[in-house]
């Protein structure tokens, strides 16, 4: 997944669990709980939605790989190759 | 079946089995070894002779008893606090340094010409100038209010009003996304106190920059003369209808901390303890501040939110000794599983604790089997300020029960007869909690809301607006509420706060607020809302009202899930049948709908 293609699928996610966060000037490297004052169930929310639209189970363990949008794109580029 | 039956089957029915203890072989030996006895023969003046006192019996002040002995003990030079920042940075703090950073923030606060018994309100995450700030303030004899970080603007303005702050301290980030647009509506507050990242300075208009203020201060101060019952800390908490209500506890509330510390803590001198509680709510104060420093015990303070991996490595790194968390990370680390503590070393951990809500008997058995220990479930309210039924060390736990009584508090099932008190001395019968009025950390006011503080006590108790029961071993059960408040991660939040920022939204012409039960978070916050005529529910206006809600509540406050009625049903008096509300959501029986009016039935 490219950093476009990433920033553009969790901005769909996150217009559903918080609509109100502009993802457009959170840095891939910026914790996104911290930059979006996005909370511990709102992070599970957003995880549940990014299996739901990669269809990639995410275990537990894996979720810090996920604060942030680089680390996103890293986790599912991954998959990808 | 009865009230008594399922009462008396509750946890046994599951199949849950109560863990007992070999009391002979737990080292170091429990505070608390002999229940009975330390009941019986307890004594609130022995227990206050656990504090020192301020020296010349110049009376008894909070930041003494959790700094100032210590400091100037044996122990000055040894480490008190020790924090762990998101970022991997450290910063340690002995006793002496302790005293001498709140002697700072003491004097600094009298220079800027702030008085004993004004409010300094801090809005801080978890970083150590929480603690100078409000060890500091009680020094110089402010009320302290700490604020929850995560709280939007809306609430933040409602408890700076209804508090009449003086003073805020908090970060230059959260002041520029939270505050800055609130200081029109804000006129008595006279200063507010800017902490930079990274103990960098700050330069914004309208504010003083902590470390000028308090880098300049003399670093000596002596406290002033103060009575037990002067005004210590001011915590707010929700109700089911109206504004927030701001408890307002004493400076003898330490003997509680310092006793539960003990007792239900099991804290002993030697100890690392850690609570993880949320700054802002009154465990962050009175087990993140206040207890574990009255006992003279390393605290410890991590900045992070819950993830395992950081979690479980601050535990092995950092020794932790005692651990005190809340359902919602337990119930996380329980998805997460066994596996992600393979290869832990946690030997050093002897006792670990949770509050915020009852811990689910699932979650006892699975960290007894995982940690080779329990969390023992305690309870407490904001109003209560300190723990008043915890399970203790040296006791058998039962899973799901919230335990027995801490010494010296008489608790009670109770129930309201034609407007009289009776106390329910059967065992396995539910009523509403209650306390016995006069424990040292008792809430002594509702600040300005003297009728809604009188309606909290009646014939000498205290009533907790919890439902629950007593077995015959003497065990409280929690039942459910007895008002509509919600529990969300551990955080009372009242439906009319919701309500009231939903009801901003021009297109809603009525709101009610619900919580609906979650495997994670215990409960979320869930609205139903009716809509003007001329709106159309749709799914860009449910987001519309969602990012409404979150920016002016916060996400802790603002509602997860949204829906839409024609109409929301109400009492004949008018008032939104919150229960109604509920008992459709969850598919349940929906009870004497006599009251209600007919079109929304």
């Amino acid at each position: 997944m490219t950093p476009s293609e990433t920033k553009r699928l969790v901005a769909e996610i996150l217009a559903a669990i918080a609509p109100e966060a502009d993802i457009s000037a959170v840095a891939g490297d910026a914790d996104l709980r911290e930059a979006l004052d996005l909370d511990s169930i709102d992070f599970l929310n957003l995880v549940t939605g990014l299996h739901e639209r990669t269809g990639r189970p995410i275990p537990e363990a894996d979720y810090p790989r996920l604060f942030t949008l680089d680390g996103i794109a890293g986790y599912f580029g991954a998959a990808a190759d | 079946m009865t009230t008594k039956d399922a009462g008396q089957d509750y946890g046994v029915r599951a199949g849950y089995r109560r863990i007992t203890k070999q009391v002979e072989s737990l080292r170091p030996p429990p505070n608390l070894s002999d229940y009975e006895a330390i009941c019986r023969h307890f004594r609130w003046d022995a227990a206050r002779a656990l504090l020192d006192g301020l020296p010349g019996g110049a009376g008894l002040n909070i930041a003494h008893e959790a700094i100032d002995r210590h400091a100037d003990g044996p122990r000055g030079d040894e480490v008190a606090l020790r924090w762990l920042g998101r970022r991997g940075q450290r910063r340690s703090f002995t006793w002496a340094g302790l005293r001498d950073a709140t002697n700072r923030v003491a004097n600094a606060l009298g220079a800027l010409g702030v008085r004993p018994g004004e409010r300094v309100f801090a809005l801080l995450g978890r970083i150590p100038e929480l603690h100078l700030a409000v060890l500091g303030a009680l020094k110089a004899k402010c009320v302290v209010c700490p604020l929850f970080s995560a709280f939007g603007p809306e609430p933040i303005l409602t408890r700076l009003t209804l508090g009449d702050a003086r003073v805020l301290v908090t970060t230059e980030a959260l002041y520029r996304r939270k505050v800055e647009g609130l200081r029109d509506s804000l006129p008595n507050l006279a200063h507010v106190i800017l902490i930079g990242e990274d103990e960098t300075g700050t330069a914004v208009k309208g504010t003083e920059d902590w470390h000028a203020l308090v880098g300049a201060a003399d670093p000596h101060y002596a406290i002033p003369p103060t009575d037990p019952e002067d005004p210590a800390l001011l915590h707010f908490t929700s109700g089911t209808t109206g504004r927030p209500k701001g408890a307002l506890h004493v400076h003898e509330a330490v003997v509680m901390h310092t006793l539960t510390g003990r007792y239900a803590l099991d804290l002993h001198a030697d100890d690392i303890f850690w609570c993880t509680a949320d700054a802002g709510w009154v465990t962050g104060t009175s087990y993140g501040i206040i207890a574990p420093l009255a006992n003279g015990v390393t605290t410890l303070v991590v900045e992070a939110e819950f993830d395992a991996e950081t979690w479980y490595g601050v535990l092995e790194r950092e020794r932790v000794t005692v651990w005190y968390t809340a359902p919602t990370a337990i119930r996380m680390m329980m998805r997460l599983g066994s596996e992600a503590l393979k290869g832990r070393n946690l030997s050093a951990l002897r006792f670990m604790a949770s509050v915020g809500e009852p811990l689910n008997p699932e979650a006892v058995v699975w960290s007894n089997e995982t940690f080779g220990r329990p969390f023992h479930d305690n309870w407490w309210q904001t109003e209560t300020g300190g723990i008043m039924i915890a399970n203790f060390a040296a006791m058998d736990v039962k899973p799901g029960s919230m335990g027995r009584p801490v010494p010296g508090v008489e608790a009670a099932i109770v129930t309201r007869e034609a407007g009289r008190l009776k106390v329910v001395r059967e065992p396995g019968v539910s009523g509403e909690l209650a306390l016995k009025a006069g424990w040292p950390s008792m809430m002594r006011a509702y600040i300005n809301e003297e009728e809604r503080y009188r309606k909290c006590f009646a014939d000498g108790w205290y009533l907790t607006g919890d439902l629950a029961m007593r077995d015959e071993e003497g065990y409280f059960w929690f039942v459910g509420r007895a008002d509509d408040v919600i529990k969300s991660s551990g955080h009372l939040i009242g439906p009319f706060e919701v309500e009231s920022a939903l009801m901003e939204h021009p297109a809603v012409a009525e709101a009610g607020v619900i919580g609906k039960p979650d495997p994670t978070a215990g409960e979320i916050v869930k609205a139903f809302v009716s809509l003007k005529a001329g709106h159309v529910w749709s799914e860009e206006l449910r987001r519309d009202l969602l990012g409404h809600a979150r920016k002016r509540l916060g996400p802790a406050v603002a509602p997860r899930e949204i829906d839409a009625l024609p109409t929301l049903p109400r009492t004949r008096s008018g008032k939104i049948m919150r229960r109604l509300l509920k008992a459709r959501e969850l598919g349940l029986p929906e009870g004497d709908l006599s009251t209600l009016e007919d079109d929304a039935r």
